[in-house]
């Protein structure tokens, strides 16, 4: 088993003013190839944070973080550029589609900037959008389709370029219980095929079905535990 | 690469079509009023080149000048005949040396044909007029030197004075009433057309010798002389005799101001640059304006759609864009837009320009110089692109979390 993510020391410090406020203080953690974790914790713990900077998305401002094994801590802009696109999937709450690209314009839009040529990007957003069951709406701009379809939308956008893992921030925050747990059967497939999963969330019921949940409390890991009964 | 840049940036002004439309209609404001005013001034620029090259270059003309101050205390300079005559007699190296007598009061309803009344400009002229202006009889004949002499009572008429006595088709040999006093037809000129909306055709030209009796005895003289250089290369050296002679006769001293002035055909053609010149500041300031609001319009737009955009760049960068292809996509899409709008503009502005010119009779036709063209689009590809690159920049400067959280 290989590490997909090694965090050592991770601090985040938002300066407000001339008051400092710790959101991560000093977290240590290790996700590996394949596993399905859950990241828990009560509103404003921290947990939007940690994913944002394991995404590349934002940057701690103290410790180090490997990302299969290179120091993306020590990444300049560009390469940071390139360690999204290639080796990261990022789900949002609020999905972040282009409102006027089709679904398929949306999916094949991370392949632009791996330098694929248009054709081929086309054929893998199709490919992309028939794993998550919605070739069939490859036509419909976000306006078009439901909460449930859109985030299958950029979960597919997410997945189109093979990523490492896929990171996905309350995933379900905006959609009901139906569509939810068609979404999260959808992340059990993928986890099935072997991919490497995060998702935050703070409903018991999402976490139950993944396969280690890490729960954060003021920015430390409080609990971290591997559940007993799955699929 | 950039075949996608390219693809990206064309597929957001789609994708923003309102927003684009807009975009170009502020530079298409700007580019189009521009080019409009300015096609029309130089559109009349190259006219009044035109006419006073017909002059001829070596041409020169002598006219009393009345300094202002002077002006003031009702002593008015003139040319009269006298001056003509020591230029005539004097001066080496001039030919067809040409008075010219405007009668005063003859626009006032001074020419009569059967009940007709024309107010052409009369004035008294010597046979070289013709080739000073390059101008000649269509029917019949000019002055001659002969009918100066014998101070005959023939006229010339311009083609518009034809027209408004209502004188038959060849005129010749009919009788007109000049100021009272009848005169007989013995030419008609070519036809020249309207200079800013003025006949050029409503003259009438009688001998010198004539217009100066009728223009009576008690009456003060003002002429205007007109001769060439027999050889253009001496034309400063003639011009300089000619000014020394005046000045002589005049007892005007070294320190004085003189109360003529002898100028070049250039030399009136810069007058009329001058004039043109602060026509076009002022015009020029009106452009301006025009400018500003088409740019303030593109401005407004650019920071209208920073929200949006901001977002839509937090998108990409989280999907792996870098900073330079979301620089690149903005560039090339503000330079479309400009250019788009450019060229509407232009073609509108000119197409507006054009049609002012063809309303106004007489107005000369409409012309674009290029550096108009290269001010116009330059200055809206300026607004458009500080307006869409500057927040663009800014957004993409920022962390992909920062840029998506832009409210
Ligand atoms: N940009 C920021 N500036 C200042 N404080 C921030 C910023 N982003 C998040 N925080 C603070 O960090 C804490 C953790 O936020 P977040 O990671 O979003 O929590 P969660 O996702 O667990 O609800 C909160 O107290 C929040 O106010
Ligand atoms: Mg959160």
């Amino acid at each position: 088993m290989s590490q997909v993510i090694k965090l050592e020391a991770i601090g985040k410090r938002y300066l407000m003013g001339d008051q400092a406020v710790d959101v991560l203080n000093g977290l240590d953690l290790i996700v590996n190839t394949n596993e399905f974790v859950a990241l828990t914790g009560p509103s404003g713990s921290g947990k939007s944070t940690l994913m944002n900077i394991l995404g590349c998305l934002d940057k701690p401002t103290a410790g180090q973080y490997l990302l299969s094994g290179e120091d993306v801590s020590q990444f300049d802009e560009n390469r940071l550029a390139q360690v999204r696109n290639q080796h990261i999937g990022f789900i949002f709450q609020s999905f972040n589609l282009m409102p006027r690209m089709t679904a398929l314009d949306n999916v094949a839009q991370p392949l632009i900037f791996s330098g694929i040529p248009l054709k081929e990007r086309k054929r893998r957003a199709l490919e992309a959008l028939k794993h998550v069951e919605l070739d069939d709406r490859a036509d419909h701009i976000p306006a078009q389709l439901s909460g449930g379809q859109r985030q299958r939308v950029a979960i597919a956008r997410a997945l189109v370029t093979k990523p490492d893992i896929l990171l996905a921030d309350e995933p379900t925050g905006n959609l009901d219980s139906k569509t939810t747990d068609a979404i999260m059967n959808l992340f059990e497939a993928l986890h099935q095929e072997g991919q490497t999963i995060v998702i935050v969330t703070h409903e018991s019921e999402i976490a139950g079905r993944c396969k280690r949940v890490i729960d954060l409390r003021d920015g430390v890991i409080a609990s971290d535990s591997f559940n007993e009964v799955s699929a | 690469m950039i075949v996608d840049i390219l693809r990206s940036a064309s597929q957001s002004i789609r994708a923003n079509l309102m927003r684009s439309a807009l975009t170009c209609l502020g530079i298409i404001v700007g580019v189009a009023s521009t080019i409009a005013v300015v096609s029309v001034i130089e559109g009349l620029k190259a006219n009044i080149g035109e006419q006073f090259e017909s002059m001829g270059s070596n041409a020169l003309t002598v006219q009393a000048y009345t300094p202002i101050k002077q002006a003031m205390t009702g002593r008015f300079a003139r040319i009269d005949h006298t001056d003509l005559q020591l230029i005539e007699d004097r001066v080496e190296g001039i030919i067809d040396v040409t008075p010219i007598l405007y009668l005063p009061g003859s626009r006032n309803g001074g020419t009569k044909y059967k009940g007709n009344i024309s107010t052409a400009t009369v004035l008294g002229t010597s046979a070289s007029y013709i080739r000073l202006d390059n101008w000649f009889p269509e029917i019949g004949r000019f002055i001659l030197p002969q009918d100066d002499q014998t101070r005959r009572r023939i006229a010339v008429i311009g083609s518009k004075v034809r027209e408004d006595l209502e004188l038959p088709e060849d005129p010749r040999g009919e009788y007109i009433q000049i100021m009272g006093e009848w005169f007989k037809v013995a030419g008609v000129m070519e036809e020249r057309g309207e200079l800013f909306g003025f006949s050029q055709d409503d003259l009438i030209m009688m001998p010198y010798s004539a217009a100066r009796s009728l223009n009576g005895r008690g009456r003060l003289l003002n002429i205007e002389i007109r001769f060439k250089a027999e050889n253009i290369e001496e034309l400063n050296q003639v011009k300089q005799r000619v000014e020394r002679l005046l000045r002589k006769k005049r007892g005007i001293g070294e320190n004085d101001v003189d109360d003529f002035k002898v100028q070049t055909a250039d030399q009136l053609l810069d007058n009329f640059s001058s004039f043109t010149t602060s026509v076009t500041l002022v015009l020029g300031g009106i452009v301006a304006i025009s400018l500003l609001v088409g740019g303030i319009g593109i401005m407004n737009i650019m920071l209208v759609s920073v929200t949006e955009r901001t977002r839509e760049i937090g998108i990409n960068k989280a999907l792996g864009a870098t900073r330079q292809f979301i620089m690149m996509q903005f560039l090339i899409e503000a330079v479309i837009l400009c250019l788009m709008g450019g060229m509407i503009g232009i073609l509108a502005g000119y197409g507006l320009g054009a049609g002012v010119a063809a309303m106004l009779p007489g107005f000369p036709p409409a012309s674009v110089p290029l550096w108009t063209i290269g001010l116009a689009l330059g200055f809206s590809a300026t607004v458009g692109i500080v307006f869409g690159i500057a927040p663009a920049a800014k957004a993409a400067g920022l962390n992909p979390i920062d840029a998506l959280r832009y409210e």
